[in-house]
């Protein structure tokens, strides 16, 4: 019983300490958002200033686009989605699960060939220097659900060397896990988001070349309101705030085009 | 309905039982007769994939398969091809991961057998290998068996480490788990249903063989 008590004790403390009990006096200008996992770089500045202005506590959860797009139409309690396309968020209108008035293309994605410096690959040639034999694995991120690796499919369609790579691809999950894969050693090039090459994480460490953007269907990336958010003031808000011009500046730094 | 990924995934856990039968019992036998002080730590080390999550384990394996680490270009040089995203890397890194599925049950199958059995054997001139196979072994089979068919389930059964490290080949690394993913990932619900289904009743299957064993009908000679 003594250490039942004290237990107790022990995690009242700890809930004190982490603010746990001063949560529910702010719920009313908290905000939960999904956001495509190449906006992790770009994100978090974006959203300080935001928390800043507007004196909000905003939960960012980042990962594939497809994910939580299966998450959104299965009731989980995100606010605000950030898609790394565009078509998930108009799937999710066309189901009742997000509001078609807040449809809203924050940005456009560029594809970027990414590389380590000390991998040995020279990939100043663009997508055609993939056929190099000493280019062994590509990682791209899986065409079949994420935006990023259509894209990259595309691409080495337009540049006709589709069938001479396609033994050497590896995909990721998402974006950043297919940078992973290339950081880590494991796969000699990448093809990623500029945005996640341009990050923090990257920049030091790789080069990067630019794919052009006719060689694949545009990446619009689109953000929509869920239908079921209870707190779709701040929500609107926020986009609003994603509007502005000079946020729009901000997200072009860290390697997206503008909206439109 | 994948196949090939069923077939791949049985093939993988049949080859990594395989191996983790061979690894485990000396290993079993050495953990469980060795008279050092120390054999609780490599115990402990060996267990370690019982509480870590996979990610932990698929982190520690991303960074030594690759080309930034020693082992990553051993490999590279000895064989012309990266570890990682093949099948011997997923053999590699799902017997690191089953050992001690494999390595516990027969360790403590090991333990269980009478000690006043052996010493008899020793006593009547059997060597230490042939007081094994003919005393240590029958007595523990049920342990090994159940060592066996632990460890090719959780082979199957394995997600995170093939996701970081497997880069999801058909035919090569994309697994039954990772396939059923990738289908709902790319929501085709209908299709994930039907692999998630026979992986469903292959565990049914397996956790029935364990539990049924339990019922000791191996157990032929009275050991007390």
């Amino acid at each position: 019983m003594r250490w039942f008590v004290l237990l107790v004790a022990m995690l009242a403390m700890l809930a004190a300490e982490s603010g746990y009990g001063r949560v529910s006096a702010q719920a009313r200008r908290a905000l939960t958002v999904a956001a495509a996992s190449d906006l992790q770089a770009a994100l978090p500045e974006v959203i300080a200033k935001f928390e800043r202005e507007s004196n909000a506590t905003v939960t960012v959860s980042f990962g594939s686009s497809g994910n939580f797009f299966a998450q959104i139409q299965n009731g989980a309690p995100y606010d605000v989605y950030l898609s790394a396309d565009i078509d998930y968020p108009k799937q999710l209108i066309a189901t009742g699960h997000a509001d078609a008035s807040s449809l809203y293309q924050y940005a456009r994605g560029r594809l970027v060939l990414w590389t380590r410096k000390d991998s040995g690959v020279d990939i100043s040639g663009g997508l055609r220097s993939l056929t190099d034999a000493r280019v062994m694995r590509i990682a791209i991120a899986n065409p079949r659900y994420a935006p990023y690796g259509r894209a990259a499919e595309a691409a080495l369609r337009y540049e006709k060397i589709y069938d001479a790579v396609r033994g050497k691809l590896v995909l990721g999950e998402n974006i950043s896990q297919t940078a992973q894969l290339v950081d880590s050693g494991n796969a000699s090039v990448g093809i990623i988001a500029l945005s996640v090459a341009v990050g923090p994480a990257l920049r030091a460490r790789g080069t990067y070349s630019e794919i052009p953007a006719m060689a694949h269907p545009p990446i619009d990336q689109a953000a929509v309101i869920v239908s079921a958010s209870a707190r779709k003031p701040l929500a609107r808000e926020f986009l609003a705030y994603l509007k502005r011009p000079d946020i729009s500046e901000d997200l072009h730094r860290f390697g997206f085009t503008a909206g439109r | 309905m994948d196949w090939q990924a069923i077939a791949l995934t049985a093939r993988l856990a049949a080859i990594v039982s395989a191996i983790l039968l061979i690894i485990s019992l000396p290993f079993a036998h050495w953990l469980t007769f060795s008279r050092r002080r120390w054999t609780f730590l490599i115990e402990s080390f060996v267990s370690l994939p019982l509480v870590l999550p996979p990610t932990v384990l698929g982190f520690y394996l991303l960074m030594s398969m690759g080309s930034r680490s020693p082992l990553g270009r051993w490999w590279m040089e000895w064989t012309g091809h990266p570890l990682a995203f093949t099948f011997e890397g997923l053999v590699i890194a799902s017997a690191v991961y089953s050992l001690p599925f494999a390595v516990q049950p027969i360790a403590t199958a090991f333990a269980l057998v009478d000690p006043s059995l052996r010493e008899a054997s020793a006593t009547l001139g059997a060597s230490g290998l042939r007081t094994f196979a003919r005393v240590t072994f029958p007595l523990s089979i049920e342990g090994v068996i159940a060592g066996l068919v632990l460890s090719f389930a959780h082979t199957v059964g394995e997600f995170g480490i093939v996701l970081m490290v497997g880069g999801n080949l058909p035919g090569i690394t994309r697994t039954v788990s990772i396939s059923i993913y990738d289908r709902v990932q790319a929501l085709e619900y209908g299709q994930a249903n039907q692999t998630a289904l026979v992986l469903l009743a292959f565990s049914m299957l397996v956790l029935m063989t364990v539990y049924g064993l339990r019922r000791r009908p191996w157990a032929a000679a009275p050991v007390t």
